[in-house]
């Protein structure tokens, strides 16, 4: 698992630097001002983190009832972030005409901020999966250590996400 | 007991039909199943781009020459550099590694054996897409649409502009699909040996092959990601009119020769760093004594695995980079020729005193020490960046790397071909067929590739498909095709050598070369449970141990 992450990094580093070595460098359309920094939704998706682990943790006491809310409040939580990040989007191509074709800017940010997106919805999916199984019963204690490596791939993508944060809503503007 | 017997009678009394038993081969998740799939599909490609090398020497034997068009020496060159790095010595590499590293440590299969089938026909299917690229798009209308944009692929000829259709797609799927591959394998490679060595098999009583090749999944890990990112930008620009490598739009083709570097340097080391596993393993079986100072090879090991994460700029010396940038790769090139140094001379103290059996796997071994040092002496001639701006594009260069590719880790492959063909088929090869083979493929080899400098060093280019007569070059041109003619019936002899023997080959036994390590100790073919108690060792040469109960090793280490 931990060598996915370096793999994963070694993926995320490469975008990173695309990112860093094209900031301010476009031409013309629109730049890095234009962003707001997501404050709301890195909170959202950071305190999953917490939940996660707090769902593992009840599981791994066999405390299934817990461990499901703490679950769902993860998928909610994740959710959240990722219809925010929509709606970023919405605003970011309609009312600034930023697309990936407008510009180095705008290619650099939709390709490291989608790879991250792409990364939590891979996550979503998954952790549903879980949550539907639960729901039919089928998650008990013994599988806990499973579970917690799917923590620990949320957790990575949590950690990513303050990469690219710090990269594209503070260094980069 | 008796019942046993009957049983086993029966199964092999009434072979299963053909269907049954090619169902079992592409369903399998067996290690050794597929690292045989991986070695036969790395061959099977071997003598593909093997076949587009030779047309592109047909071309060059004399200026002037017509036997292809320019187009179609474009896409040969491409699909030879792509071809032999991703679909044979990749595939060879990790077919070795599937195969031996459970072996080697006492396991029964790889940790994740349903990821390892993934892998492989991840790689099997991106390797027949990057060929599709012949027939399929518009390919039909002539010559097809195989990519021609050198293996490389230099940004902006990617670009939709310059590379319209399809032709650079197939390239870029092709090596992101077999990039997941590769990085599925070296997770697992990683996995089964932090956490499946038999009992008593610490870090430093490891076969040095699987250190060796722990040392490979890394850096597989840290290399082939950095293309695999470069190819989705790749993509962003092409499918969605992105503009990371597009010049016009302020992107830089710089940046993309950076990408493809930091991979391309490293998997030059993913490559040489499994066929000095093969020679550590070999040369100290046939030179009778224990490997000399496998500490120091270890730490050699891991040395150029960090150092390797830092030279791939010096693939990039003409291009104009800061003094201070060349100056850092300049030291850093130097720098790794240090622990590789090391390496060649920890064999050659191995060999030193010993009592040398000149069997096919042991010629090749040698053959390796001599050519690979040749290669590593004009790296270290181009490691310097005012040669390099002398020399950089031209056939010195191509001369080099083919030195390394082929005179280093092609030699090694063979000797590992040999040297464990007994043990994966339970017969011994024709030694003379061998020695044939060994022969006609050094000198072969000598003839291309010593010939292939001097063109270099007079001017020639690489990748240009003729030249005019009179400068000096047509000599050298031709003496290299003709290399071609010997390496050809050379590799003939050699597959002739592998399907003959495993119908005619007399049975080799569980341990023919009297060798030391665990795989020796099961039978040949091994079961497909490998050992049928869990071995237990105590030092690093097991075998050693068990036939010499009164001087056993443990004593010493």
């Amino acid at each position: 698992m931990f060598s996915l992450f370096a793999s994963e990094a070694a993926i995320f580093v490469i975008f990173i630097v695309a990112y860093l070595f094209y900031a301010g460098k476009s031409v013309s359309g629109p730049t890095a001002s234009v962003l707001h920094a997501p404050l709301f939704l890195t909170a959202c998706l950071l305190s999953s983190s917490w939940t996660i682990h707090r769902a593992v943790a009840a599981l791994r006491r066999g405390d299934v009832g817990s461990f499901a809310r703490s679950w769902v409040a993860t998928i909610v939580l994740g959710a959240v972030f990722l219809g925010g990040t929509a709606l970023e989007w919405r605003h970011l191509i309609r009312d600034e005409g930023l697309t990936v074709r407008t510009n180095l800017f705008g290619t650099t940010y939709y390709s490291l901020v989608g790879l991250h997106a792409f990364h939590v919805t891979v996550g979503l999916i998954a952790l549903a999966t879980v949550a539907l199984l639960t729901a039919g019963g089928h998650v008990k204690r013994e599988h806990a250590e499973r579970v917690d490596l799917l923590g620990l791939y949320w957790h990575f993508v949590d950690v990513v996400w303050i990469a690219v944060f710090l990269v594209v809503y503070v260094v980069g503007r | 007991m008796a019942t046993t017997d009957v049983g086993w009678i029966d199964a092999e009394a009434k072979p299963r039909p053909l269907v049954d038993r090619l169902h079992a081969w592409v369903t399998t998740v067996d290690h050794k199943r597929l690292g045989i799939l991986y070695v036969g599909y790395g061959l099977l490609f071997l003598v593909i781009g093997g076949i587009e090398a030779t047309v592109m020497r047909l071309q060059l034997v004399r200026p002037h020459n017509g036997f292809v068009s320019p187009q179609v020496f474009n896409q040969m060159f491409t699909m030879h550099g792509t071809t032999m790095i991703f679909f044979v010595a990749m595939p060879m590499v990790f077919g070795f590694a599937n195969y031996l590293v459970p072996l080697m440590i006492g396991a029964r299969d790889m940790a994740f054996p349903r990821l390892n089938a993934f892998s492989f026909w991840l790689t099997a299917f991106s390797g027949l897409f990057l060929y599709f690229s012949f027939v399929g798009g518009y390919g039909l209308y002539g010559a097809g649409t195989a990519p021609d944009v050198g293996w490389f692929a230099y940004a902006p000829l990617t670009a939709k502009t310059f590379s319209p259709g399809h032709s650079t797609d197939y390239w870029t799927i092709a090596l992101l699909v077999s990039g997941f591959g590769s990085i599925g394998t070296a997770i697992n490679i990683i996995a089964t040996i932090v956490s499946m060595r038999c009992p008593g098999m610490t870090l430093g009583k490891m076969p040095l092959l699987v250190w060796l090749n722990l040392v490979m999944a890394g850096l597989v890990i840290l290399a082939v990601s950095p293309l695999t990112a470069a190819q989705i930008m790749l993509l962003v620009d092409r499918y969605l009119g992105g503009h990371f490598f597009d010049t016009q739009a302020g992107g830089s083709a710089v940046l993309w020769m950076h990408f493809f570097w930091v991979f391309g340097h490293p998997e030059v080391y993913v490559l040489v760093i499994p066929a000095f596993a093969f020679a550590s393993e070999i040369i100290p079986v046939f030179s009778r004594k224990p490997l000399f100072g496998y500490p120091v090879m270890v730490a050699a090991t891991v040395g150029i695995g960090f150092i390797s994460m830092s030279v791939w700029a010096h693939h990039m010396f003409t291009i104009g980079m800061t003094s201070a940038g060349n100056t850092f790769f300049v030291l850093t090139t130097m720098l790794i020729a240090v622990p590789t140094g090391i390496k060649i001379f920890n064999w050659l103290a191995t060999m030193w005193g010993g009592k040398i059996y000149f069997k096919a796997p042991m010629l090749f071994c040698i053959a390796f020490l001599f050519q690979f040092l040749i290669a590593g002496l004009t790296g270290v001639m181009q490691a310097s960046a005012p040669f390099d701006w002398q020399l950089g594009n031209s056939y010195f260069v191509v001369a080099h790397f083919h030195y390394v590719i082929v005179g280093g880790i092609l030699f090694c492959i063979f000797a590992a071909f040999y040297y464990w063909y007994p043990k994966v088929t339970g017969r011994m090869y024709s030694e003379a067929l061998a020695k044939l083979h060994f022969w006609l493929f050094v000198i072969g080899f000598h003839l291309t590739f010593d010939s292939m400098h001097v063109p270099g060093l007079l001017g020639m280019p690489r990748r240009i498909y003729t030249y005019e007569p009179g400068r000096g070059w047509d000599t050298w041109n031709f003496l290299t095709t003709v290399g071609v003619v010997f390496q050809a019936v050379g590799v003939l002899a050699f597959a002739f050598n592998l399907v003959r023997s495993y119908f005619r080959g007399r049975p080799a036994g569980t341990d023919p070369w009297d060798a030391w390590t665990l795989e020796w100790s099961t039978t040949s073919p091994p079961p497909e449970y490998n050992y049928t108690s869990v071995p237990v060792v105590k030092s690093r040469r097991p075998l050693w141990d068990l036939k010499h109960p009164e001087d056993p090793d443990w004593k010493y280490e």
